[in-house]
């Protein structure tokens, strides 16, 4: 598997996207920074970006690699390798180029800013946290859904569905629902909601370092206690990882089943 | 000045010349060895030493112009027995004191130390542990209460006392105090011409500083941190509130301060960070709000119902989660010259303000007033996809709540 | 060396393979043929484990395939379309396969034979399809190994490169090795294949040496009587 990673990472390393993806977070960092002077709003403006971006670029860029790298695939299929170990090899290349894209995009202007020096320095590895989740899980999510699509086209279109379900619809359906069931007790409700949608998931992760104060302000119990104490951030993180091995699982349990 | 008058003071300062002549030590080896027989041997204007050691004492009634002088910070342990000291006369000085176990009780309010209809006295350098009420001025005027610092260990609002309380007072200067763990940390209710500045209260139950009633009083460089709520002005005439900063106050229906019919006053270069709501103001008129920065708040500002004449201008707001909420009409409100960190317009013409008009509020601010569970979906796209559209033509919020001269650069 | 007993794939609901059986035997070269859909490749890829079969069982120099990958190492394959990593040079391609394999290779002299010594700093998306082809035969040469596997090798090749090609697929027979190969071009399967095997819906319909086809169909020439077996 290390090898499969290893070759499908330098791979994509050389592919012009990965440079496109790395200078696109550089400049925005230093657009961010240097024009606007300012690292809370900048940290909110790069909130935005991530729980947007990042999902919408992993899952393009996951299902593009996937069938452009059919060919690779098959190559590798027929060598005395593991089933899995291709896809998991394959899928960690793009994750893991992915990630490191965004960190050192973002990172690089960050650091040269004299971050290591402010506080912002958890709000900021805690967006970088979060945006390697989202691409891992939404890499994740395009590899299962190319895996399961023989046809590109249609492949590509859900993915592309997919991402915008999360990254939109679902967050219309959540606040029609709310607004219908006012009357209800919803705490539980919203809290679960949250908890299947890996962007609102991420959302809320980084809400609570930047908008806690407005967080507080809700009367729910239940509210108080997952947004008051560590147990937010902590059931957050878990429900992250699961989100991102839920997909890898299929992965392996699919690509041992699937003909070539 | 008068014959008479002359007169009186020269009297004055021969009892002066005479009184701190006298001085009456306390110690645990001294011939006097408590405080009270202290107090009651002292002549008028004399002072009462009081030696390193704790005194078990409570009740100590001090009944004429007296210095009482606390040396390497001696202890007066009450016992939990009731009130520990109380002044009933003109020109009484605490000063230095480590004063703790004020009895708690349902009935009346036990304090440290109780002034009672008495002029002119200063409490100073005190130190107050494990009290009800802390300091306690009752009817009394053109006192001074400094550098105290009262530390309580309050868990539960009905079986607390407050910090500093004014009750019928006026004229008193409260400075440089420290005030934590109590229910408020300064209370005043039919208080006039108060002035409160530079004190720390913080992690009170209730709030930092309240005023009932209270008319002409003046807080400046206060810091209010993470109280139940900053600070609390209802019923209140021109109250000068200036340079103070409220940050932190955190909870359900938590702000950093609450306006409650006010009118006339002006607000002016405070600092409000991370609050759940900046400033609450409900019917409040005629207030003036400059030069404040609100800056990551849940709510910078929440007006609610029937406030007119306000003006709300040259502020800085920065990342709160919504800058205003807002109830009903505009009511001649002004909201004018403030730099919204929110505010993403462009000025073409260089004039310093932002060519279109900045909203400030935001759609979403709505659906969370009335859903309150939707505050989990702050800053989601969809969100921001609705709030841009509101913003582009606007439905729901009222059409002309606008600054028309949003700042392009943040105000210093 | 390879045992394939009642073989069955569908695809969706198109079968494919329906109980099929076969036996090949070690050193010989093996035709497979049939018409297009006929599960040629099908055939072949349940072999290198690469199609999962509904039913039946394969084994691989007596050891049963499924959920295996170890014998692959035993088998050199080529496969239908050189498609190939695009942003790969020709020479990374060839360490690649080899750092994966972990075996001992003479790519060297592949390379030579088949004139690729120019091409080997030039990445594979800028390749013609024939030059392609030519390093999909070098990689699926370049490892010693008893079991050869060719699908539709012919793609592509210039007449020079089809004779080496040829040429080395009999030096290889001479060491022993065994052949399983897929080719639409007859003149090539006459040439090289010691015994064909015809599929026709998911059957083997025909199986024994090129001589015995001929007798069976009562054609002289080899192309016809392929082409007569199905409606014989």
């Amino acid at each position: 598997m290390i090898k499969i990673l290893k070759y499908s990472f330098y791979d994509l390393m050389r592919s012009r996207w990965s440079y496109v993806y790395f200078l696109f977070y550089l400049l925005l960092g230093f657009v961010l920074l240097f024009l606007n002077n300012e690292l809370s709003k900048a940290v909110i403006t790069l909130m935005n970006v991530i729980i947007v971006l990042v999902p919408l670029i992993g899952t393009i860029f996951g299902v593009m690699y996937f069938y452009n790298s059919k060919e690779f695939t098959e190559l590798l299929l027929a060598q005395p390798i593991k089933r899995s170990s291709i896809f998991f090899g394959q899928y960690l290349g793009v994750a893991g180029s992915l990630t490191m894209s965004l960190v050192l995009g973002l990172g690089i202007p960050f650091a040269l800013y004299g971050l290591f020096e402010s506080n912002a320095i958890w709000d900021f590895s805690l967006l970088l946290i979060t945006g390697a989740f989202l691409t891992m899980i939404f890499s994740g999510l395009a590899f299962n859904i190319a895996l399961s699509n023989e046809n590109k086209i249609k492949g590509f279109g859900y993915a592309v569905l997919s991402w915008l379900f999360l990254a939109v619809i679902y967050d219309g359906l959540f606040l029609m629902s709310l607004i219908v069931f006012e009357q209800y007790p919803l705490d539980n409700f919203s809290l679960m909601a949250t908890m299947f949608n890996p962007i609102d998931l991420s959302r809320t992760l980084i809400l609570l370092k930047l908008d806690i104060s407005a967080l507080l302000g809700y009367t729910g119990a239940i509210f108080k206690q997952f947004f008051g104490t560590n147990l937010g951030v902590v059931i957050s993180l878990i429900m992250l990882s699961l989100w991102t091995l839920i997909p890898v699982w299929r992965l392996g349990y699919k690509s041992k089943r699937k003909d070539f | 000045m008068g014959k008479k008058q002359l007169f009186f003071v020269i009297i004055m300062l021969l009892i002066g010349v005479k009184t701190w002549a006298s001085t009456i030590t306390v110690c645990k080896t001294c011939p006097i060895k408590t405080i009270q027989e202290g107090i009651s041997q002292a002549s008028d204007f004399d002072t009462v030493l009081v030696k390193n050691g704790t005194y078990n004492e409570f009740n100590l009634k001090i009944n004429k112009p007296l210095t009482l002088m606390g040396e390497g910070n001696p202890i007066i342990d009450g016992g939990e027995q009731g009130e520990i000291i109380q002044i009933m006369a003109n020109n009484v000085t605490i000063d230095g004191f480590v004063i703790k176990n004020v009895g708690t009780s349902y009935t009346s309010d036990y304090a440290a130390i109780r002034v009672i209809g008495s002029e002119d006295f200063l409490i100073q350098n005190v130190k107050l542990e494990k009290l009800f009420f802390g300091i306690y001025l009752e009817k009394s005027k053109n006192g001074m209460v400094l550098n105290n610092t009262i530390q309580g260990d309050a868990k539960d609002e009905y079986n607390s006392g407050n910090g500093i309380q004014l009750w019928y007072s006026q004229n008193i200067v409260v400075a440089n105090n420290s005030i934590q763990n109590v229910r408020d940390g300064i209370y005043l209710e039919f208080s006039d011409f108060i002035t409160i500045e530079h004190n720390y209260s913080g992690n009170n139950l209730r709030y930092g500083l309240h005023f009932m009633f209270s008319n002409d009083d003046v807080y400046k460089g206060n810091t209010f941190e993470n109280n139940g709520a900053g600070v609390a002005v209802m019923f209140s005439k021109r109250i000068d509130m200036h340079g103070n900063t409220f940050k932190k106050n955190w909870g359900t229906a938590s702000f950093g301060l609450l306006l409650k019919e006010i009118n006339d006053a002006e607000i002016s270069g405070n600092t409000f960070e991370e609050n759940t709501v900046g400033i609450s103001i409900e019917g409040s008129n005629r207030i003036v709000y400059r030069n404040n920065d609100f800056i990551s708040n849940g709510w910078a500002i929440k007006v609610r119902g029937a406030c007119y004449a306000n003006t709300i201008t040259n502020n800085n707001f920065l990342y709160n989660s919504f800058d205003l909420a807002y109830n009903g009409n505009l009511h001649d409100n002004v909201f004018e010259k403030n730099y919204w960190s929110d505010y993403t317009g462009y000025d073409l013409d260089r004039d310093g303000f932002g060519d279109v008009p900045y909203r400030p509020v935001k759609l979403f601010s709505y659906i969370v007033n009335r859903t309150p569970e939707t505050i989990i979906l702050l800053r989601s796209l969809f969100m921001d996809i609705i709030d841009f559209s509101e913003k582009v033509s606007p439905v729901f919020t009222p059409d002309n709540l606008v600054d028309a001269k949003p700042l392009m650069k943040r105000n210093k | 060396m390879i045992q394939v007993e009642n073989l069955h794939k569908k695809f969706g609901k198109n079968p494919v393979l329906t109980g099929l059986d076969l036996n090949i035997h070690a050193g010989s070269i093996f035709a497979v043929l049939g018409p297009n859909g006929s599960g040629k490749t099908t055939l072949i890829k349940t072999v290198l484990g690469m199609v999962i079969p509904d039913k039946g069982i394969i084994s691989v120099m007596d050891s049963p395939v499924k959920n295996q990958w170890k014998y692959r190492q035993q088998i050199n394959y080529l496969p239908q379309i050189a498609n190939f990593p695009g942003n790969l040079k020709v020479l990374e391609l060839i360490e690649m396969i080899k750092d994966i394999r972990q075996m001992p290779s003479d790519e060297a002299q592949l390379i030579a034979r088949f004139g690729l010594e120019p091409f080997l700093d030039k990445k594979l998306s800028n390749l013609s399809g024939g030059t392609k082809q030519k390093v999909n035969i070098v990689l699926a040469f370049m490892f010693n190994c008893p079991l050869i596997i060719l699908d539709e090798p012919t793609n592509g090749l210039d007449p020079l490169a089809l004779i080496r090609l040829k040429e080395l697929i009999f030096e290889e027979k001479a060491k022993g090795k065994t052949f399983l190969i897929t080719s639409h071009i007859m003149q090539f399967v006459e040439e090289v294949s010691d015994e064909v095997v015809y599929l026709l819906e998911g059957k083997i319909y025909f199986k024994g040496s090129i001589n015995d086809l001929k007798v069976k169909t009562k054609q002289t020439n080899f192309e016809h009587a392929i082409a007569a077996i199905s409606t014989y």
